[in-house]
């Protein structure tokens, strides 16, 4: 492909920018990878992104990608002749599609209740929604290994970052994801196996301290 | 027996999109009418059990289900003009506008339309705000597909039409000819195209609806408001 420059910006705990690290690296593709703070958003990432000026952000050749699955889609097209992360068959992609956006209209803001949470009951709400959204997914994976089937693919990477933020919702509304959903526990377990995967998720144990930290910036505790 | 039925709902705007697409490809396919506001048909509970919503596109007996999912598929699976570019960099592009619109514009504009007080002032700048945006990657372009319309101006449907609709009804002014240029100008081109235009929901048909909910809406604020002495 020549030579191609990529920077990622990114924000380590984010489960978003998991994504394209995960993608980068199943492409074997060399990158930059740019820490932000969130708190102090670089002139580049406001630049870069001035819509949503959102973490992560691939820029390719100085241009920009903004939205994860989005720049999942992108590496998977432009990089097409290896390691592919979405199916070839048409209707197989629609799934895999489906799913993705599945995940992303409902995990993150049940998940937010959890570690966001103004009061008990939020908490509960954000658990009983999150335990419901892991069920639904658990009939979608089925006996297979990954959600694409035999190869680790687009779905699989659009949830695995969730992974770090686990501890998080366990400890905030006091539950075990492990007892409730055995079978997504086994998977993750599967996808921390591969190496482009623990590569590119940070510590749950770390994630839980930003969210302490955060709540007591907020008041919420 | 239909290689590929629809299950819709005449008013809907994600309905309307997928006709637009299957038109647009040439494709012949069967329209099963859904009732969703009073009752979903069993099929349609089977197809999309995860959401229970409308559109679903039936082909050869497997259900695709999400507007935005549907029109990918149909533009990988049927030849025809092009409803997403080929380059990838295009497609990115493209992706993240209907997004943007799907998730910051079509709530933005349906709450400024539907809610009241401080809820819809703030509803009402939001939607100013991303219209503001949307103007912007105008410029110099008939429609967002360039030439011709592509996805993005297909899932636009809901700004050129049941917006205009509905903010008249509902009695706010948030998109005028005089704040957005360019998006008026979109529309009368895009509302102009025969696709388009053959496959929109009947005007006063929509109005009826949207005016009975309306009353609706101000009856039920009504009765929950606290009376004030």
């Amino acid at each position: 492909m020549g030579n191609d420059e990529l920077i990622l910006l990114n924000y380590w705990p984010s489960m978003f920018g998991a994504r394209v690290r995960i993608a980068l690296e199943e492409k074997g593709l060399d990158y930059e990878y740019r820490e932000e703070d969130l708190l102090n958003k670089s002139p580049l990432l406001l630049q870069m992104n001035p819509v949503h000026k959102k973490i992560p952000v691939l820029i390719h050749n100085g241009k920009p990608v903004c939205e994860s699955n989005i720049i999942v889609q992108y590496i998977d097209e432009v990089w097409y002749d290896k390691a592919p992360l979405l199916p070839s068959d048409p209707y197989q992609k629609a799934q895999a599609r489906f799913w993705a956006d599945y995940i992303d209209k409902k995990l993150y803001d049940s998940g937010r209740k959890i570690t966001f949470h103004k009061n008990k009951e939020e908490a509960e709400e954000g658990k009983k929604e999150v335990l419901e959204i892991f069920k639904v997914l658990e009939g979608a994976l089925e006996e297979k290994p990954y959600f694409g089937g035999e190869n680790f693919g687009y779905v699989d990477i659009s949830l695995i970052g969730f992974y770090m933020w686990f501890h998080a919702y366990e400890t905030c509304a006091n539950f075990s994801i492990e007892a409730e959903c055995p079978k997504l526990m086994a998977w993750v377990k599967r996808c921390l196996e591969r190496k482009t995967v623990s590569k590119s998720l940070g510590d749950p144990k770390t994630v839980y301290e930003i969210v302490l930290k955060f709540r007591k910036k907020l008041g919420l505790d | 027996m239909a290689e590929v039925k629809l299950f819709g709902s005449w008013g809907s705007p994600f309905s309307r999109r997928i006709e637009v697409a299957l038109k647009l490809k040439g494709v012949e396919y069967e329209f099963i009418e859904e009732d969703i506001y009073n009752k979903k048909s069993p099929l349609l509970l089977k197809y999309n059990p995860v959401h229970k919503k409308v559109p679903v596109l039936l082909h050869n007996g497997k259900p695709i289900c999400e507007s935005v999912v549907i029109l990918e598929y149909i533009d990988e699976t049927w030849e025809g003009p092009s409803i997403l570019p080929k380059d990838p960099y295009e497609r990115a592009m493209v992706r993240f506008w209907v997004k943007f619109l799907d998730e910051k514009c079509f709530p933005a504009m349906w709450q400024a339309c539907w809610s009241i007080g401080e809820e819809q002032e703030k509803a009402k700048e939001e939607a100013t705000e991303f219209l503001k945006i949307l103007e912007g990657t105008l410029s110099g372009k008939k429609f967002f597909g360039g030439d011709s319309i592509g996805m993005v101006d297909i899932v636009a449907n809901f700004i050129a039409y049941w917006f205009m609709i509905l903010q008249e009804l509902a009695g706010i002014v948030v998109l005028t000819k005089e704040k957005f240029p360019k998006l008026n100008e979109w529309m009368n081109e895009y509302l102009n195209c025969s696709i388009i235009k053959e496959n929109l929901p009947l005007k006063d048909k929509l109005t009826a609806v949207f005016q009975a909910r309306f009353q609706a809406v101000a009856v039920a604020a009504a009765a929950a408001a606290p009376s004030v002495k």
